[in-house]
């Protein structure tokens, strides 16, 4: 293969990158910077002036110098569908750590695995990162490659049987995006997920 | 020491070696495991959740506001590096080649 390995689809930008005008993106900023304040702080598990000024000084260069592709957010937090998102994920962390201990112990077992291609209905930055997080912790799937022009996850499934076993991982995705939408998503972003046909995200 | 402090430090114990106990059956994955792929399952789900039920139990143990603030941005950090890493090197593996093909039962991926 000839492609420059340091080039990929998933580096290009996305195909309809939401609008962020100035203000916007000195929200996000304001947002990021208030959150890296508020981990030095915790690091220093102190609350003083003294904190609170270098955490400034601090979180400030770490913008200026690592400056990051703005990620906006622009659905709601809608607290029923993120305890929903936060249990259902606690629950499944546990059986996928069952389920990848019993692998690893079967004496004599050599699993099977798979990579699919699994296209996401909700194309924006912010929720191919989090789905392709989430489906990293949940049992059966990892994250393997993104194209995110496409909005297209590869997922490598573990311990593969059969073609359900397939058909089940890329439900499960699904499921995750679903959860994660309903949770953080804005109401356009979450009528999307019935929008758009079966037939047309497998076929893209 | 109180009756919910007596408590409070056996749950963490048992959480700590739960914690422990998964970590070691992470290692184990990683060992066992025929393809770099199948390793990167063991370095994420049992590993993140040991490693979670380990600050637990420490939180359980150590009780005091500060090490609370701590924990908590060690679980958040690993929560949210762990499945970063395991993408890097899964994808390094496959984009050159260093994993086996034989064990795959589709790859939708071949040809991207």
């Amino acid at each position: 293969m000839t492609r420059d390995p340091a080039r990929s689809p998933a580096d290009e930008p996305a195909a309809d990158p939401p609008t962020v005008g100035r203000g916007g993106r000195r929200r996000d900023q304001a947002v990021a910077l208030g959150w890296l304040v508020a981990a030095w702080l915790l690091l220093w598990g102190d609350v003083s002036w003294a904190n609170l000024l270098t955490g400034l000084v601090v979180g400030a260069a770490v913008l200026f110098f690592f400056p990051l592709p703005p990620v906006t957010f622009g659905g709601r937090l809608r607290p029923g569908p993120l305890l929903v998102l936060a249990g259902t994920f606690a629950g499944e962390l546990v059986s996928a750590s069952v389920h990848v201990a019993a692998v690893a112990l079967r004496p004599g077992y050599r699993p099977r695995g798979g990579i699919i291609a699994v296209p996401l209905r909700v194309r924006t930055d912010l929720n191919l990162a989090l789905t392709a997080e989430v489906i990293s912790l949940v049992p059966g799937t990892l994250i393997l490659d993104i194209d995110r022009a496409r909005g297209v996850l590869y997922v490598h499934v573990l311990d593969v049987r059969g073609p359900e076993d397939l058909a089940g991982s890329r439900d499960r995705v699904l499921a995750v995006e679903r959860r994660i939408v309903r949770a953080v998503g804005s109401p356009t972003e979450v009528r999307q997920l019935d929008l758009e046909p079966v037939e047309r995200r497998n076929h893209p | 020491m109180t009756a919910v402090g007596v408590v409070a430090d056996w749950v963490g114990g048992l959480l700590l070696l739960a914690g422990a106990l998964l970590s070691l059956v992470a290692g184990i994955g990683l060992v066992r495991f025929p393809d770099t792929l199948d390793r990167m399952h063991a370095a994420t789900k049992p590993q993140v959740l040991g490693v979670l039920l380990l600050l637990v139990g420490l939180a359980l143990r150590l009780r005091t506001g500060a090490d609370l603030g701590m924990l908590a941005l060690v679980a958040i950090f690993q929560l949210s590096t762990a499945p970063v890493a395991a993408q890097m090197i899964g994808r390094a593996a496959y984009r050159s080649g260093r994993i086996d093909r034989s064990l795959l039962d589709v790859d939708e991926l071949a040809g991207r």
